[in-house]
């Protein structure tokens, strides 16, 4: 029933690239984001930012070293379990500024409001962005707003920037990997992305899980006193296979990860089994990654384990070499793979 | 997790390698079907842990990777209109037409969304009256059933705003392309678990005789896919060629019939385009004349639209298991999962996306 192929006649379609439009992929945290930062926002914007690509900035005014950084929240569904896009926007500033070994102080915040948008729901982000600032020990120092027509922006986007003081010798950067590196995971692996998930698209599975979205600057702290740390970044966007990726780049280092060492929730398993994601690339806003120098590990640890958002810290693997930059897994059977950084957007599977 | 951890024990992953060792004596080569399957191979580099007697070679069972260009284009002209909600299993989004993919067409303002499920379409077909809900109705006989399922649904229920663009593919006519191909070079096939789930294996002993070949029925976990392994190595190295079941938790002879009824009701055998392999007669599913009202192609006149490919990309080799993605030389170079020539560097379940991704530890 069926020809015999002539594999001659086989072809295949032209590429498409580089693309003419910005497409969401462009956004998600993985490569084609870091694509348009070296193409685009590096070459004519980043020529005076030496690590453009840190968390935060530091910089020196009048003899004060500062952390500056910015970051702009769009999230659908605002609520969503476990906080909402005033939280996400406070903690995403402070984790951005604690992950250089800032001390944040105060933030700013922009809102872009589309027409229709009920005040009770902005007043209920508004409060929650006091809640989780209380919490972090910041102040919102200056703000703006504006207001779209309708369909001019998708109900409301939060942008917030922030400063923080760096301490005198603080030297936190994702160029500081160094092999014999311990890397420490401050907790459980893509809460945030699947209880967002959860509450956004009608998968018909419910679950308990909640978003773990927390200020980190007082676990960052703790860190810091307890030992040496060379790098700290949080696995947003992308998850911890992407941030690893782009510390290993950073550092020029290679990255050694155990699979049975990796935390993942038994919710957070199942749903990614279920959609076909894999929780290393699923998003966390409530997480740190932390390269610390390999004789103070156990300090650095049991510090964290005395702090909330860091109970669950646990050591997932270590810098092994340098002079290439990659991410290896043991798999839990013995096996050995590459872990990649994420394309674009984070797609289901069909089967 | 329950059902997932015992498949995945070390130690039976190491006591099932050991049996295989032991009972391997020279080269044979198997192929993996599923594209699902190559991906738990290299996910839990399983491949560099069997004896090296043993060469996997990818089969061409990812959906994403043998619809052909010609109806990806025709999904795009249907999804660029104004009138249409164009759905789609995700990963169908990034693969590449002969200009633009779905994910450009969505950026210039045309409603292109990611269903999990063909049911979502019909309810949204059901919410948005003044719209055509258009699903992209692509896969093996795995996704067959539900997408027949949402068919008969809106045949019965009257929803004339819902249409489906088909380009099923089945199973066993591209193993016997395959086999009869004069280049093959398979001698053992590790049958695709979740196909079978649905189908079933009363097809395949005609296939295991007619070309003396072992057929292993599947599943997807590591040691689900060692007891693959090791039947068909038992049956090779003991000149045997027979059907064996290695998924029996999941997988019954006859299958899933009320499932196979259900796809049989919509869909009948119809010629098919695989991308990178070509015509394969009777290898497709295509809607059957009453339930015509619901199909894209007529409903949106693209049937006209025919599409040939350029010459850059060994994908049909590749899926024909003739090559392996690193004997590409556009592999990791100028074909990347962020910018891909060919559909098997799109897919999740891509053989080129799986190497890209899992394997290139010896650099």
């Amino acid at each position: 029933m069926t020809d015999d192929f002539d594999f001659e006649g086989y072809t295949c379609p032209v590429p498409i690239q580089p693309r003419d439009t910005v497409v969401l992929g462009h956004g998600s945290g993985g490569k084609l984001s870091h694509d348009l930062i070296d193409r685009l926002f590096l070459p004519e914007l980043g020529k005076a930012a030496p690590r453009a690509l840190d968390d935060a900035a530091v910089v020196t005014l009048n003899g004060q070293r500062m952390a500056l950084t910015t970051d702009s929240h769009v999230v659908s569904p605002l609520f969503f379990p476990g906080g909402d896009i005033g939280k996400l926007a406070i903690c995403g500033t402070v984790n951005d500024l604690a992950m250089v070994g800032a001390k944040p102080y105060a933030l700013t915040c922009g809102f872009v409001v589309e027409e229709g948008l009920s005040f009770e729901i902005l007043q209920r982000v508004v409060q929650s962005m006091r809640d989780a600032a209380a919490e972090a020990g910041v102040f919102i120092a200056a703000g703006d707003t504006k207001v779209v027509q309708k369909g001019g922006a998708d109900k409301l986007f939060i942008n917030t920037s922030g400063i923080g003081l760096v301490d005198a010798g603080v030297d936190i950067s994702g160029e500081n990997a160094k092999v014999g590196d311990v890397v420490i995971v401050s907790g459980t692996l893509g809460d945030h992305g699947i209880a967002v998930m959860s509450a956004r698209e009608d998968l018909g599975f419910t679950t308990d899980l909640q978003s773990d979205v927390a200020p980190l600057n007082h676990l960052v702290r703790a860190m810091m006193d307890a030992g040496e740390i060379h790098v700290l970044r949080d696995p947003t966007r992308g998850g911890l296979a992407t941030t690893l990726n782009e510390i290993a780049k950073q550092s020029n280092v290679v990255i050694e990860l155990q699979e049975t060492k990796l935390p993942v929730k038994p919710q957070v398993h199942a749903a990614c089994e279920m959609l076909g994601f894999d929780p290393l690339y699923v998003a966390n806003e409530g997480k740190l990654i932390a390269f610390v120098k390999a004789e103070d590990a156990d300090k650095v640890l049991s510090a964290m384990k005395q702090v909330n958002y860091g109970k669950d810290a646990v050591v997932i693997g270590k810098v092994t070499e340098s002079g290439k930059s990659q991410v290896r897994l043991k798999t839990a059977i013995g096996g050995t793979r590459l872990v990649d950084m994420l394309p674009g957007e984070m797609l289901p599977r069909s089967c | 997790m329950k059902y997932v951890d015992e498949y995945r024990d070390p130690l039976k992953v190491k006591a099932l390698l050991g049996e295989i060792g032991r009972s391997v004596t020279r080269p044979w080569v198997l192929m993996e079907i599923c594209g699902g399957q190559t991906h738990a191979f290299l996910h839990n580099g399983l491949d560099e842990m069997l004896p090296k007697e043993i060469e996997l070679v990818h089969g061409p069972g990812c959906p994403v990777c043998v619809t052909p260009l010609e109806q990806i284009d025709r999904a795009l002209a249907i999804a660029s209109r104004p009138e249409v909600i164009f759905t789609s299993y995700g990963d169908m989004l990034r693969v590449p037409g002969s200009k633009v993919d779905l994910f450009s067409v969505r950026a210039n303002g045309g409603d292109v969304r990611v269903v999990y499920s063909p049911l979502e379409a019909i309810k949204l077909a059901d919410a948005n009256p003044d719209k055509e809900v258009v699903f992209f109705a692509i896969g093996f006989e795995t996704t067959a059933p539900p997408n027949a399922m949402a068919v008969l649904q809106a045949k019965q229920r009257g929803i004339k705003n819902f249409s489906v663009l088909v380009s099923h593919v089945c199973v066993p006519p591209a193993m016997d392309a395959i086999l009869g191909s004069k280049t093959n070079r398979v001698q053992a096939f590790l049958a695709a678990g979740h196909v079978c789930a649905v189908m079933g294996y009363h097809e395949y002993p005609r296939i295991a005789q007619q070309y003396k070949v072992p057929i292993v029925v599947t599943g997807f976990e590591p040691v689900d896919l060692l007891l693959g392994v090791l039947a068909a190595v038992k049956q090779l190295e003991s000149g045997k060629a027979e059907v064996a079941n290695a998924y029996e938790r999941a997988v019954t002879f006859e299958g899933n019939q009320p499932a196979q009824k259900v796809m049989n009701t919509v869909f009948q055998p119809v010629d098919r385009k695989w991308r990178g392999i070509g015509m394969i007669l009777m290898s497709g599913l295509g809607l059957r004349p009453e339930f015509e009202a619901h199909d894209a192609e007529k409903k949106f006149s693209v049937g006209e639209i025919v599409t040939q490919e350029s010459p850059l990309c060994i994908a049909g080799e590749i899926l024909q298991g003739m090559k392996k993605p690193p004997q590409c030389s556009a592999f990791g170079q100028q074909c990347t999962p962020s910018s891909p020539l060919g559909a098997p560097m799109v897919s999740g379940e891509g053989a080129c996306a799986a190497y890209y991704r899992y394997h290139r530890v010896e650099e």
